[in-house]
């Protein structure tokens, strides 16, 4: 496993094959809880950890696990895994609970963990499968952290809300003086549907920009590590 | 390897299954097993952290966690499967009551409160213990969710003497509690539910001071 094919797993997750705004899994979690930004990038801490978990433990055991029976089988082990981090976090890091544990159980129910586990650590090897799970999970992260500020400004006129419940000495930013009359589709479900709407239309045309200046110019010589080394050189 | 039967795959397959979910089970009950005391003395501490909350610790001198009787369905309190009333006691004298009830017209669906009553009636403290109103605009219910840091909306319950009770209702109702505008529905469910577990609690008092604990009421 050489360093060129863990920074191409990883611009994978993040950016070309996101998962939130590309691949556009898991939406029932992402639009629920991505009311504002703690909220939202506690379920993506939450989300990180669980994919990493069983990414690496699917890839360690890929080899055990008959193709015909493997979805039941990762469902198992997924559901497995989520009520061991559950109770571990309940017991030991109480404090951190209080906080992602409502978002655990959530995570179940997310299909993006179980398409992760299908298209990538059935068929990889544990290294390589948990930096992809870290990586998608670090890219719906990005895209609950976007919604959520944007929901949370538009919707209730404040940033960060809610963060002393992780750091209690923080506050929260009240953007437009107390009176703000709050703009409701922002906070419910129809508004995260527009805004991630927005998402995705600002990455397809960042791309596209990107193919059209590809275009005018002559095009490089194209083996992989080129392309994913332009990839990432290229501003996001 | 020749292409295998039916039967053979279907046999191999299922011993399979059944030997991942023996090893993954296992590893679920050992971690329950691992972690139930912690997880309980944190439900507990948890509890009394609410119950702090509404009823302060020098009103009462008893294990108040122990120190319940169990309700069966209970209408008055909107409790469909039952739920538990924890007394308090000063010198043995009763202090309070610690009424699990739950507000079953919120804007999605139930809210779970806790309604502190003192003996001579008053209200002392309310808090939600679990609600799924709307973010940013019903669930204010929540101190901890309350924008209003100082005195947040919940608070208002806490100096709602017995001679108050009949004007426990939203202003829009004609009553003392205000609420927030474009918010209504929160704020009535709560306000209702505190109503009557006030008037449960003024009704039952005697007998509910006089059950034997764990009894059911």
């Amino acid at each position: 496993m050489d360093l060129k094919t863990c920074r191409e797993i990883a611009w994978n997750g993040i950016w070309k094959q996101n998962t939130g705004i590309v691949q556009i899994l898991g939406l029932c979690p992402i639009l629920a809880i991505s009311t504002n930004v703690v909220n939202a990038v506690s379920l993506g801490l939450a989300t990180i950890l669980v994919m990493a978990l069983s990414n690496l433990t699917i890839a360690a055991l890929r080899n055990f696990i008959p193709y015909e029976i493997r979805i039941p089988v990762f469902i198992l082990i997924i559901a497995a895994l989520v009520t061991v981090v559950d109770l571990s976090f309940n017991a030991w890091l109480h404090e951190l609970y209080l906080v992602l544990g409502i978002f655990i159980p959530l995570i179940v129910t997310n299909c993006i963990v179980l398409a992760r586990v299908e298209a990538f650590a059935a068929k990889n090897e544990p290294i390589g499968s948990t930096i992809d799970g870290i990586a998608m999970g670090i890219g719906l992260t990005l895209v609950l952290a976007v919604l959520g500020a944007i929901r949370e400004v538009v919707g209730s006129g404040t940033l960060f809300s809610g963060i002393e419940m992780i750091f209690p000495s923080a506050q929260g930013i009240v953007l437009f003086g107390d009176d703000y009359p709050g703009f409701l589709v922002a906070v419910l479900p129809p508004g995260a549907f527009i805004a991630l709407g927005f998402l995705i239309a600002g990455r397809n045309w960042l791309e596209a920009r990107k193919q059209a200046r590809a275009r005018l110019q002559p095009p490089p010589p194209a083996t992989p590590a080129d392309t994913a080394a332009n990839d990432a050189a290229e501003p996001a | 390897m020749s292409e295998p039967t039916a039967l053979g795959l279907s046999a191999r397959t299922g011993v399979v299954m059944v030997a991942f979910t023996v090893v993954f089970t296992a590893m679920m009950a050992f971690t329950h097993e691992a972690t139930r005391e912690q997880i309980a003395a944190s439900a507990t501490e948890e509890k009394m952290k609410l119950v702090s909350e509404v009823l302060p610790a020098g009103r009462y001198d008893n294990a108040l966690l122990d120190d319940y009787v169990s309700l069966g369905p209970t209408r008055e309190l909107g409790l469909d499967e039952g739920g538990r009333i924890y007394r308090a006691r000063k010198a043995g004298q009763p202090a309070a009551l610690l009424i699990e009830a739950t507000a079953p017209d919120g804007y999605s669906g139930r809210i779970e409160l806790i309604i502190a009553v003192a003996a001579d009636g008053a209200v002392s403290g309310v808090r939600a213990v679990s609600h799924r109103e709307t973010p940013g605009l019903g669930d204010y219910i929540d101190p901890r969710k309350d924008k209003d840091k100082r005195s947040p909306w919940i608070t208002q319950f806490a100096d709602l003497k017995a001679a108050d009770i009949p004007d426990c209702k939203v202003k829009k109702d004609g009553g003392r509690i205000s609420y927030h505008t474009g918010a209504t529905i929160s704020a009535r469910a709560v306000t209702n539910a505190v109503a009557r577990a006030a008037r449960f609690a003024a009704d039952h008092q005697d007998r509910l001071f006089a059950a034997r604990p764990g009894d059911t009421f």
